[in-house]
């Protein structure tokens, strides 16, 4: 039927639909637009209003004011370098404990144990990962009452409704995040490299040193971006285990105070908008670092 | 393999392990103290609780009318679950099938939710779903979750639908199957084990999902997660055995769909993308 419909056509050359065929638009590229459309809908077009509603403040005022307001309000700036406080020393301490674990797990046959338990924090979610938490790090807690035991402590330490609660929720549910992470970078490079090393007599720390640390840098670079923007949005956690009116006030409570409880929508996007601009600031700085690291193969074929 | 004998390498081995296994033993104590103080009658400065009883379940269950939240969030899982394979695996399709001009952008637009916090383009999102009027309803908590999960379904399912060869589908074509045959009797069967791998990791996803669902819901339109850090946000006004035993029944109900979940995906998938398929 094509055939015989788009027979003149070969004169004046291909048809629009043959042209369009040929550079991959056809009725099946077609299926993507219900998604397209929908991503568009309910995650560009939000992105922009908030965006562009965050210049528009609800108190009137000129367009800059949410943002004036927020670098001038100590309540509100100081936000910022409380979450930064809490998120890049939680996603080191992850990122370093994971690198030395990754390197032991990877040469365990049956790692499908290790890696059930440790997705278990995440399937679970923050909001359990707080409540199991305030019990158990309390000071009635089996955490204290062990120590105690063990005479390490006289006194219940105080875990819980402060930095150090947040902190340790954010390792039980950041650390298996990082660790299944850096564990798929390390297992993806060829063990022969480290082997190759090994007969030429490197020891066990040159051969990290030299052949796997410079291979897995890019690959620990985006594992700590990921991980940074996770800890960065702490939310529940620093809620229900923090002080969330003081040394834990994160970023988030204040942009979602602002939006829901002022129902004030415009300084709730500016500070999300905030938010964003701060993630995306630290990990263009840490990607671009990237570039002063070997890239390359990580295997050992030739070519 | 290479194999270090020397007595540092031993002590270090020995330090790696003794990490692992501190951060699995509070994990495991943690959740632990969570279900000991549901069946607790009363439980203070001992280490175990001066008795036992279940009738806290009984309690959380009717205080926190746990039957309507459970059924709205399976609700919502189903709604989720359908909608993100639905739209999931035919943009999938099309991305692993066509190259065309501005995919590449495409597959950025699509990784950008997942890449990005939930509560960083959950307020924006929710902002406008409460000037269109959808947040507080159900189909607002729908539409919200379903922004990080229709990506991670065509993620997910790209790489799946790329291996299976173009020649198997051309075959059925000459033997004149029609789009709708080609995909109910060649393409479906092919691409089940990973459509139901890639559903079921929403599916587990979504249950735990708190923060978008917390930022659009509604009072009656709360799932389990949202209403136990309610629970949890006003403790003190509650015995806390009751919002144990209300963690406990949010455990149970995550742990189940997890375990069912990994007899046909690999743990590390729900953190990353599998690098190989398993040998069947």
């Amino acid at each position: 039927m094509d055939a015989v419909a788009h027979a003149p056509a070969v004169e004046h050359g291909p048809s629009l639909r043959q042209r369009l065929a040929a550079r991959g638009f056809d009725a099946v590229t077609l299926l993507v637009i219900p998604a397209a459309i929908f991503s568009l809908l309910l995650f560009v077009y939000p992105f922009a209003f908030g965006f562009v509603l965050s210049f528009e403040p609800k108190a009137g005022g000129d367009w800059l004011a949410n943002y004036r307001r927020f670098f001038s309000d100590p309540f509100l700036y100081e936000t910022i370098a409380k979450t930064l406080w809490l998120a890049i020393p939680v996603t080191l301490v992850n990122l370093l404990l994971a690198i030395p674990i990754a390197f032991r797990v990877r040469l365990m046959r049956n790692q499908r144990l290790l890696t059930t338990l440790l997705v278990l924090p995440i399937t679970l979610g923050t909001v359990l990962v707080a409540e199991g938490l305030l019990n158990y790090l309390g000071p009635q807690g089996w955490f204290n009452r062990t120590l105690m035991t063990f005479g390490l402590i006289s006194q219940p330490l105080k875990l819980v409704h402060n930095y150090w609660g947040v902190f340790a929720s954010l390792v039980i549910t950041g650390f298996p995040f990082t660790f299944l992470l850096t564990l798929s970078y390390v297992t993806g490079i060829d063990p022969a490299l480290e082997q190759a090393a090994a007969t030429l007599g490197a020891s066990a720390w040159q051969r990290f040193r030299h052949v796997y640390l410079p291979l897995l840098m890019p690959g620990l670079a985006i594992t700590f971006c990921l991980s940074f923007v996770q800890a960065f949005s702490v939310f529940p956690s620093a809620v229900l285990l923090g002080e969330p009116a003081g040394p834990t006030r994160v970023i988030s409570i204040a942009a979602a105070q602002a939006a829901f409880e002022e129902y004030d929508y415009s300084m709730g996007s500016a500070i999300a908008m905030i938010m964003g601009f701060v993630q995306l600031g630290i990990v263009v700085a840490v990607l671009a670092s990237r570039g002063l690291f070997y890239r390359g193969p990580a295997s050992g074929a030739k070519g | 393999m290479i194999r270090d004998t020397t007595i540092g390498a031993k002590l270090w081995a020995a330090a790696v392990w003794a990490t692992v296994g501190f951060f699995i033993l509070n994990l495991l104590a943690m959740i632990g103290t969570v279900v000991t103080s549901s069946f607790a009658t009363r439980w203070l400065g001992t280490w175990l609780p001066a008795g036992w009883t279940t009738r806290w379940y009984t309690s959380a269950w009717s205080e926190f009318q746990l039957w309507d939240v459970l059924i709205v969030t399976f609700q919502v899982i189903g709604a989720v679950v359908f909608i993100s394979g639905a739209l999931g695996v035919t943009a999938a399709y099309a991305l692993a099938r066509r190259d065309f001009p501005g995919k590449r952008l495409l597959v950025l637009l699509f990784l950008l939710p997942l890449l990005i916090p939930p509560m960083t383009f959950g307020i924006p999102l929710a902002t406008v779903l409460y000037q269109t009027g959808l947040a507080g309803t159900f189909w607002g908590v729908v539409a919200a979750n379903l922004v990080p999960t229709v990506p991670f379904v065509i993620l997910v399912m790209i790489p799946f639908i790329e291996q299976i060869d173009p020649k198997v589908e051309a075959a059925a074509r000459v033997f004149g199957a029609n789009t709708f045959k080609l995909f109910i009797y060649v393409l479906l069967p092919l691409l089940l084990p990973g459509i139901l791998a890639a559903l079921l990791l929403v599916l587990v996803r979504t249950i735990a999902m708190f923060e978008l669902t917390f930022l659009v819901a509604g009072p009656t339109s709360q799932t389990l997660v949202v209403a136990l850090y309610y629970a949890v946000f006003a403790a003190g006004v509650r015995a806390v055995q009751s919002i144990d035993a209300m963690a406990v029944i949010y455990m149970v109900t995550t742990l189940i769909w997890l375990i069912i979940a990994l007899r046909f995906v690999n743990p590390t998938q729900i953190v990353t993308r599998a690098k190989q398929q398993p040998a069947h």
